[in-house]
């Protein structure tokens, strides 16, 4: 199974390239049995609104 | 009401709501070129561009966005010119990242007391003042050359593969510096914001 630090790279990851069906999936088990990573997959999305916010889209 | 003066009423409502938008901008700019100086002359260039240009805004998009579209030229401009005479190269960034490294056990998965945690609803925290205040310090506490990438990537919009051209740096390093600054910046936001407040 994939570990936190592997899954926490590849979610950074799917903010700057569009990540492989196999990882995809890989990321959707790992989530499904880690709420410490599901809770950092919605930070990563938290984070990409708040720069919006900030440059001017969004409000 | 002539339409000299109905044109000038016009024009000076847009000044008006120009210089509204002064704070924000300047805010913007100083977090991406850490020089206030640098973020007033970037602004004020964006804003005069902005008054002349005033015709072919037509209202297309919102003023903001608008005006923010300019500043991100200006400071893109701002960022080629600086990279051209670097100080440091951005390949000395990488390496081993310990800090970030202890929040994983041997095995790879993230030590409990490391454990990210739930931020409930965070988007209504967008509406308080005190939270941006964080965010920016937060920002202002990564890295220099972290910072530098990832404020290309998130305020400015670049893709990767532009980012690392322009920065003479590989793709792999690139995203290593991209998610060495999330970690750090969702970390910074977890203990000084998130931590003290109880998820609805």
């Amino acid at each position: 199974m994939m570990t936190c630090k592997q899954a926490t790279t590849l979610m950074s990851q799917a903010q700057d390239r569009r990540i492989t069906f196999k990882e995809r999936i890989a990321l959707r088990m790992h989530l499904m049995m880690c709420s410490g990573c599901t809770n950092f997959n919605r930070q990563m999305d938290f984070i990409r609104k708040a720069f919006r916010r900030i440059g001017g889209d969004g409000e | 009401m002539s339409a000299d003066n109905a044109e000038e009423l016009e024009n000076r409502i847009d000044e008006g709501a120009l210089t509204a938008l002064r704070g924000d901008m300047v805010r913007f700019a100083a977090l991406q070129l850490r020089d206030a100086a640098a973020a007033e002359d970037a602004v004020q260039e964006a804003l005069t561009a902005a008054l002349g240009a005033r015709e072919g805004y037509a209202g297309r998009a919102k003023l903001k966005t608008w005006v923010f579209g300019i500043l991100r030229n200006k400071i893109i401009d701002v960022l080629r010119e600086r990279i051209r005479h670097p100080t440091q190269s951005y390949d000395d960034d990488i390496g081993t990242d310990d800090e970030l490294d202890d929040a994983f056990n041997q095995r790879g998965f993230w030590r409990k007391e490391e454990r990210p945690a739930n931020w409930g609803q965070p988007e209504t925290e967008f509406e308080k003042g005190e939270f941006w205040r964080v965010f920016e310090a937060c920002l202002n506490y990564l890295p220099q050359n972290t910072a530098r990438v990832f404020m290309m990537r998130e305020m400015l919009g670049l893709e990767t593969s532009e980012i690392c051209t322009e920065l003479s740096i590989s793709v792999s390093n690139c995203w290593v510096i991209l998610h060495r600054a999330r970690m750090r910046l969702r970390l910074c936001l977890e203990e000084n914001w998130f931590d003290g407040r109880t998820p609805p």
